[in-house]
């Protein structure tokens, strides 16, 4: 390959232009760099202005996903070599709102987190002294998966639902609910489900699997709303009960 | 210029952040809470602690022991008091950290495992697989959002704190999103900001480690301590800095030189692969010096052997050690050995604090890496950090929320507000043409630290990098701002971050140049002996007016006299 690749980055700066622009930069090649890299390259030699996210370079901490050749990933661990291509693309998120370049707003995302209650939920609290719950390793396991999120973002840019219907709960906020839904310590699963089965909840996901593919931590949110379906229909359906036929 | 005001305000939303918060709002319901900070929480680098913490849980273990381990780790820098008082604390963080749904790894028999880890004499490391910081910090965001009365401005820049007297009472910050000022008043404040690693070249720290709250802190008249005392992990990625975990070793890894020895035997025989941070990163440079490191694209390095634990132990124990030797270096830890040297990981040192967190300043705490309590004294033995983010984070938070509920009401001056913003608008923002850019000098500050302050040190080293340091001072005054705009303009953040970590390498090369002793982190080359006669002691640096001044403050020992640090 080439010892030089184009990084073309779809600009957005709110105070010089009122639409997004392509800016091109010719950036040094290495076999072992990541998309991260040619950014922080233009940052540090090329313009100071470009505007991203990163921090732990490591795929952990979830900061710096773009849409890389049109598909949503973590910079940091996308080789630029994979892509196989002279020119570049790289661009912000799709689906949210563009704040500069390629950082987007997070606050509907936040909110929806806060949205699904992630935290345990027990009608009484055993006291420290008296140590801690007992969990096997195989109930760990049942919720694991799921508690791996790095809060990315990837997965909404990547559900097509989510870019229709913007108030869709949407996929990893889902999967965290999952996450303590099936948690033996937890007893919030009906307080949890009630909050998932309106009309912008569970059933807004039509099960393209999108998040699923796109999620660079293999969380498989899909997997995770399609199981909370069932106890979501069997609670939306109680609902409709008289008192007398609920359980 | 907007203005905010709340009853405590915490800046860093890491562990130590998040846990002061959380201690704070359950003690008092009407406290009103803010945590600032320059990243989302879930972003913050608690996220990339893998192997695990450590508390005493089980039954042949005692907390004598881990104190004692503590001490002799630290090359009995650390005060004993703090170290009692920390093991002490330490288990029921881990049982509150379960209920609140932390997925600590179980034994069979559905109790929280404990693993193997560098410097400590028994079992006592829990860890959820090798995930530990990111599980610790989800599980902490999760739960702060819980409380009403914890609130956040996520992805503002704390850029100064404002005194009246002896108290702080305000803080300056730049919200990212707009590019505005505010003025925060606050009845306590808590630094949590993590260290400074990225002030060296080559560290295991994320790019957002640059030393804000201690230079902060610094430069509104607290000291600053033991910051000569800079962690090096033995094993981190070359190029990258990436970290691979103590746990590695403490499942059973092997160091090896180019031989293929297992050159440990003849540095740390009793404890080989398990012994303290310090003495096997230097043991590392020296097999390097000694012609004995295998020759690599990013320069030598030694050989992190993993091929005998077997797929079970790396895929149930050590995923993300594999998920990142196979990401980033291409290999497959089950056949291949890892490429690793030493990387600047942790900072020992810290913004002075008594054991509540709070700093020499009135209404002002820190904790975490911030701070310097001091459990962790010349070397931190692995796995106590992310306790010592939960048990001091959670001290913190409720000295400092008692404090504010009792402190008398106050309110920052608008002119505080109004010089910083000419400080950021008109001198930065505003200049026309600058000198040096702000990655040029970052990049020479990095190769400083890392040839001049490394793990080996000496005056003639040390001296040049005062030299150095003065002269990017002076540079960094001119510094060029390219990107004129208030929105997320990162590139002034990233000035801010500098002008943070030329603060805290000042500090730490001048404490570094006066200990002429070699202590735990601290090997000097030229005073290659510890000195307890004269140096058995804390080093404190004050910001004065012609530079940092030095002083020293006694040890703490209760039970364990210093002696020879042999294992």
């Amino acid at each position: 390959m080439a010892d030089e690749i184009i990084l073309r980055v779809t600009r957005y700066r709110p105070e010089q232009s009122p639409l997004p622009f392509h800016e091109d930069f010719a950036v040094p090649f290495r076999n072992d760099m990541m998309v991260l890299d040619a950014l922080a390259y233009v940052k540090d030699h090329m313009d100071g202005s470009l505007a991203f996210r990163w921090s732990c370079r490591m795929g952990i901490c979830g900061s710096c996903g773009a849409s890389v050749e049109g598909t949503p990933r973590l910079t940091c661990s996308t080789f630029l070599h994979e892509i196989r291509k002279p020119i570049v693309r790289v661009g912000p998120l799709g689906h949210f709102p563009v704040i500069k370049d390629l950082v987007v707003d997070m606050d509907d995302f936040m909110r929806k987190l806060q949205q699904v209650m992630p935290w345990i939920i027990r009608e009484s609290e055993k006291p420290l002294e008296r140590g801690e719950y007992s969990q096997l390793p195989e109930q760990v396991e049942l919720y694991r998966q799921q508690s791996l999120c790095i809060n990315c973002m990837i997965c909404y840019a990547g559900c097509p639902v989510y870019g229709l219907e913007p108030e869709f709960i949407g996929p990893a906020a889902l999967a965290l609910a999952y996450r303590y839904n099936v948690d033996t310590r937890d007893h919030g699963s009906k307080e949890r489900l009630a909050r998932l089965i309106g009309r912008t909840g569970l059933w807004e996901c039509t099960y393209v699997g999108e998040c699923s593919v796109v999620c660079p931590k293999n969380v498989d949110p899909a997997g995770a709303i399609q199981r909370l379906k069932a106890p979501g229909a069997i609670q939306a359906i109680q609902i409709l009960l008289p008192p007398i036929l609920r359980r | 210029m907007e203005r905010f005001s709340h009853d405590l305000v915490i800046v860093g939303g890491g562990a130590a952040g998040l846990r002061a918060a959380i201690a704070a709002a359950e003690e008092s319901p009407h406290l009103d809470i803010v945590i600032i900070s320059k990243v989302y929480p879930m972003r913050s680098h608690t996220v990339s602690a893998e192997g695990g913490l450590a508390a005493v849980l089980r039954d042949y273990d005692t907390l004598d022991l881990h104190a004692f381990d503590t001490v002799k780790g630290s090359d009995f820098l650390a005060d004993q008091d703090a170290v009692e008082l920390f093991t002490r604390e330490a288990p029921k963080e881990i049982i509150q950290l379960e209920h609140w749904g932390c997925p600590w790894s179980r034994d069979p028999d559905g109790r929280i495992a404990v693993r193997a880890f560098g410097g400590m004499s028994v079992k006592r490391t829990i860890f959820a697989a090798d995930k530990v910081g990111f599980h610790l910090l989800h599980t902490l965001f999760q739960h702060s959002l819980k409380y009403d009365n914890i609130q956040r401005l996520d992805e503002w820049f704390v850029t100064s704190l404002v005194r009246e007297g002896q108290r702080v009472i305000g803080a300056t910050a730049l919200d990212l999103r707009t590019g505005t000022m505010a003025g925060l008043t606050g009845k306590a404040f808590i630094l949590t900001t993590g260290g400074a690693g990225r002030a060296f070249q080559f560290t295991t720290n994320g790019m957002i480690k640059t030393g804000d709250g201690m230079a902060m802190a610094y430069r509104a008249g607290a000291p600053l301590k033991d910051m000569e005392f800079v962690q090096f992990h033995p094993t981190a990625l070359p190029g990258t800095g990436i970290l691979i975990t103590e746990a590695s070793r403490g499942e059973g890894g092997y160091l090896r030189n180019a031989d293929g020895d297992r050159f440990l035997k003849s540095y740390v025989p009793g404890k080989m692969e398990l012994g303290p941070r310090d003495l096997l990163s230097r043991a590392i440079m020296t097999e390097i010096r000694e012609g004995r490191g295998i020759e690599g694209p990013y320069g030598p390095h030694v050989h992190l052997d993993l091929t005998h634990l077997g797929r079970k132990v790396l895929s149930e124990r050590l995923p993300m050690v594999t998920e990142l030797a196979e990401k980033y270096v291409g290999i497959n830890p089950e056949e291949e050995s890892i490429p690793v040297r030493p990387g600047v990981h942790y900072m020992m040192g810290g913004v002075h604090t008594d054991a509540t967190g709070q700093t020499s300043l009135a209404g002002l705490y820190a904790a975490g890496e911030t701070a310097c309590v001091s459990i962790n004294g010349a070397n931190r033995l692995g796995s106590n950090s992310l306790t010592e983010c939960l048990v001091f984070g959670a001290r913190a938070g409720l000295a400092a929320g008692r404090y504010a509920r009792q402190a008398s009401e106050v309110e920052l001056p608008t002119e505080a507000v109004q010089a910083e913003e000419a400080r950021l608008y008109d001198d930065l923002l505003g200049r026309e043409r600058g000198g040096r850019g702000v990655a040029e000098i970052r990049e020479e500050l990095q190769t400083t630290m890392e040839d001049h302050v490394g793990i080996s040190r000496d005056a003639a080293s040390l001296s040049e990098a005062t030299k150095v340091l003065a002269r990017l001072k002076g540079s960094f005054e001119k510094v060029e701002v390219a990107d004129k705009d208030r929105v997320f303009n990162t590139e002034l953040t990233s000035v801010l971050e500098l002008e943070s970590m030329l603060t805290v390498a000042e500090a730490i090369v001048h404490s570094a140049l006066r200990r002429t002793e070699t202590r735990g982190a601290h090997f000097r080359t030229d005073f290659p002996e510890r000195d307890d006669e004269n140096f058995l002691a804390h080093t404190v640096v004050t910001q004065g007016e012609t530079g940092p001044e030095i002083e020293y403050l006694p040890v703490t020992i209760t039970r364990w006299k210093p002696e020879a640090r042999v294992y």
